[in-house]
């Protein structure tokens, strides 16, 4: 990321501990935002790092969010359900992860098991989509999810490949597992930050489950808006490939806040890539382009 | 799964966890963590080894496999799981296991290869002065860089072959003919012409090479592949309520895998089957029908003779002239031999194949002369005033004169016939189970196609797997979307517009040419003409049929 972006991004946040809540940067943004109130009838603030959280909740867990994902969760495997699109980008997201881990990790590209020995976790597994592929790569996975049904899932399916059956599911939170100390080579969590109520919290927790030098792994929606007119508009409300109110454009962190949240967490990000979708092929690749889907590699600072 | 996390946390390597589980943990964990080390820890007697021939003769079948599997675990999961089973022995499918061997990234898949033929196993080799076996295939420059690739073309030109680089079409009217030459469309080849047991020797060569290299190192350990030398007798395909009927979770992993039953008694599992051939009568594939793939398609009234004939000197050039019934293809295979497929009418392939053999040699030198119509003239431009003034963008090829091919002076093998027909899978692919080559699609010899169309499938197929295993997929897993949400549905996509479009060009030109009409002779003329005049055309259709594209006219 460039120098100018860093700096930016600093006013950014100097303007949010001001502006109590709402991220405004400029006054064209402010417009946008203005705009975009009128039209999103659920936008609700979310307090960012610099706002003091309430202290009663210690984990990042959001309830509502929890439930949407339960009412769905039978139909994880089904390529042809509300996961879909999930499905259809899976490959491009292992990509780049087998990717940036091989590079870090000093593993061979070429090798059929390149994480053999390494030890993953998949925060917000869901039904396992992840962690499987994983898996077959070589390496020892954990997947863990608040949800209890989707572990139940996951684990049904992993139940039909020897190799996924080696992955250990458990209905716990990220920060559970910080209690119990516990540290992995890499710490995945895909698609998981804009479903949490507190992501600078979410971030520490992640940051806490990483080996010294380890690997870190986020992906979301990025804040723009473009996100909004593809992710929430055309997904939703358009194209049916996600159940309507999936996502809250207010939760989507650009790949700045994401940055400096990793960096307050001790993870500096090394790579960043985005995911396009092309409608005539239907297929998804990975691009430089951060403005709808984003996948971002940070390192945990070593100790 | 209290179990599992104990396992976990004392991080042993894979291989070694099979002893300490074994001792402690519950048989149900042992057997899942063995069912994938049972290859890692048992590779070098399971591999395919040219100086072990012995321990294969003491293999007839599986049987005694299953032996030493059970006596190595004491468990009751004593039938063997393969990443791939290959039905067949054939070259479309031996290109596949070849090509898998030659990608790191595939190397450790385990292949079974289920065929009866001894030629598999015993190793013999193909000598100088073997009689030239009548079953050739063109091969197209695309598939020589794809043996190039796998490294099996170098045994390829260790026997006979012929590299051709000029070709000639014309028809039985006498309106018109067509020359092609390699330097058209700037290559140095239009294709080879090679016996289909040279490829297939060739291949298992080559799959040996990549087992037993001679350092025995480590990488080549990996590639597993045993050969079943009998039949396929019947598989089951998991389907969702097999899957979820399956009691214990050992047995459910199990059902998720196709399962094969052999003729022999043996059984084994398979996360992929890949069938590519026919019977070799000419019926339907067996793995085809089993998983309920369905066909479209139609006999040409039309069967080909095929046999091998001598020439006084070498010929170096494809000779194809279509006439009534059908064309009749000379091509060269080297040593002063030249291969015919003469396709006609059923009832004169039969006559052929059993008359006189110089009955035959004077009937095919009548075919490829003044039989049925005239000679074409020469065309020769740049003779006039006006092309001085006009000078269209003709290749060389176009100033070649007609020429006679080479006269047969006897014949040298036995010949065969066959019927033809059209055949087009309506999916390439189902959950499990993929079709390649001939099971997938024949077509009408008349542009040597077929096998490349195979060739082309196999590798399309391979470099899918190694896709996946790239991104941790089940190879075997198929959905039933437009969307390429799968491997599978990804190689069908590939595969299966290039070979429609090249199926609907040969039996366009079947069709064109079964019709004997005054204007429409013209029109085709007319056509022939055009295609040998117009040099972008005609570098587009060498390019096809080389290969290069995969669809013609779209650059």
């Amino acid at each position: 990321m460039s120098r100018t972006m860093f700096t930016r991004s600093l006013y950014q946040l100097q303007n949010l501990s001001r502006s109590n809540g709402l991220s405004l940067h400029s006054s064209s943004t402010n417009f946008k935002h203005a705009v975009l109130a009128a039209f999103q009838p659920l936008l609700h603030s979310r307090p960012y790092a610099n706002n003091p959280q309430p202290a009663a909740s210690a984990s990042s867990v959001d309830q509502a969010e929890l439930a949407k994902f339960a009412a769905i969760a039978e139909s994880w495997w089904d390529a042809e359900g509300p996961f879909k699109p999930l499905h259809v980008m899976n490959p491009t997201r292992l990509t780049f992860i087998r990717s940036t881990l091989c590079r870090h990790f000093g593993k061979d590209p070429f090798s059929a098991r390149p994480f053999e020995g390494l030890k993953f976790i998949d925060v917000g597994c869901g039904g396992g989509i992840l962690s499987e592929p994983l898996a077959r790569m070589g390496a020892s996975v954990t997947g863990i999810d608040a949800v209890e049904k989707n572990i139940k899932i996951a684990q049904v399916h992993a139940d039909l490949d020897p190799v996924a059956s080696s992955i250990e599911y458990r209905c716990t939170t990220a920060e559970n597992l910080v209690e119990e100390q516990m540290k992995f080579d890499a710490v995945i969590a895909l698609e998981v930050i804009e479903h949490v109520a507190n992501p600078d919290g979410f971030c520490k927790s992640l940051s806490a489950l990483t080996k010294p030098h380890g690997a870190t792994i986020i992906s979301t929606i990025n804040r723009s808006m473009r996100a909004y007119a593809t992710a929430i508009v055309a997904a939703e409300y358009i194209l049916h490939w996600l159940p309507k109110g999936t996502h809250q454009w207010s939760s989507f962190l650009t790949p700045e806040e994401l940055v400096l949240t990793l960096q307050r967490a001790s993870i500096s990000v090394e790579e960043m890539a985005g995911f396009a979708y092309d409608p005539l092929t239907g297929q998804w690749s990975l691009t430089d382009d951060i403005s709808v889907n984003f996948i971002a590699f940070g390192i945990k600072n070593s100790e | 799964m209290v179990c599992l996390c104990y396992a976990k946390e004392k991080e042993v390597p894979l291989s070694l966890s099979c002893s300490i589980v074994r001792g402690d943990m519950s048989r149900f964990i042992a057997t899942r963590r063995l069912a994938s080390n049972i290859f890692v820890s048992k590779s070098a007697t399971r591999t395919f080894c040219n100086d072990a021939p012995s321990k294969l003769n003491d293999v007839p079948h599986g049987s005694q496999f299953n032996k030493e599997l059970e006596d190595e675990q004491g468990f009751t999961n004593d039938i063997p799981q393969y990443d791939i089973a290959i039905v067949g022995g054939g070259m479309v499918g031996m290109a596949l296991a070849c090509s898998l061997a030659s990608m790191p990234l595939t190397k450790q898949l385990s292949i079974a290869i289920i065929d009866s033929n001894p030629a598999l196993t015993n190793g013999s080799s193909i000598k100088k002065d073997d009689p030239p076996d009548p079953r050739v295939s063109t091969v197209t420059p695309a598939t020589i860089s794809l043996f190039k690739g796998i490294g099996a073309w170098q045994y390829v030109e260790q026997h006979r072959h012929a590299y051709f680089d000029r070709m000639q079409v014309w028809d039985y009217t006498g309106f018109g003919y067509t020359r092609y030459n390699a330097r058209d469309a700037d290559k140095d080849v239009l294709g080879c012409v090679v016996e289909n047991k040279v490829l297939h020797k060739s291949l298992l060569s080559c799959l040996q090479i990549h087992l037993t290299d001679g350092n025995k190192t480590e990488q080549n350990k990996d590639f597993k592949k045993t050969i079943y030398p009998t039949r396929l007798s019947s598989m089951s395909l998991p389907t969702r309520s097999s899957v979820s009927a399956a009691g214990a979770s050992q047995s459910k992993s199990l059902a998720n895998l196709a399962k094969l039953e052999l003729s022999d008694g043996t059984n084994l599992y398979a996360k992929l089957v890949v069938s590519f051939n026919v019977g070799a009568d000419g019926s339907k594939s067996h793995v085809r029908e089993l998983a309920g793939i369905k066909t479209t398609g139609w006999n040409y009234s039309q069967s080909a003779v095929i046999c091998t004939v001598e020439h006084s000197a070498e010929n170096f050039c494809a000779w194809q002239r279509f006439l009534p019934a059908g064309p009749i293809a000379l091509l060269p295979i080297g040593d002063n031999f030249s291969n015919i497929v003469w396709t006609m009418s059923p009832k004169e392939a039969s006559n052929h194949k059993i008359m006189s053999e110089d009955d035959f040699v004077k009937a095919v030198n009548h075919a490829l002369d003044f039989g049925y119509g005239p000679h074409p003239e020469s065309q020769v431009f740049g003779s006039g005033v006006l092309s001085s003034f006009f000078r269209p963008d003709v290749t060389s090829s176009a100033n070649e004169g007609f020429e006679l091919p080479p006269k047969v002076v006897k014949v040298a093998s036995q010949r065969m016939a066959f019927p033809l027909s059209l055949m087009h899978a309506n999916q390439y692919a189902s959950k499990r189970v993929v079709l390649i080559g001939d099971a997938a699609h024949t077509v009408h010899p008349l542009a040597g196609q077929g096998v490349n169309m195979g060739y082309g499938d196999a590798a399309s197929l391979s470099n899918v797997i190694a896709d996946g295993v790239a991104v941790g997929s089940d190879i075997g897993t198929w959905h039933g979307s437009y969307v390429q949400v799968t491997l599978l549905k990804k190689y069908e996509a590939d595969r299966k517009t290039a070979n429609i479009t090249m199926m609907a060009v040969l039996d366009g030109f079947q069709k064109a040419y079964s019709v004997d009409f005054g204007p429409l002779n013209i029109l085709r003329a007319a056509a022939f003409n055009g295609a040998n005049v117009f040099a972008p055309l005609k570098k587009n259709i060498i390019s096809y049929a080389s290969g290069e594209r995969r669809l013609p006219f779209l650059s």
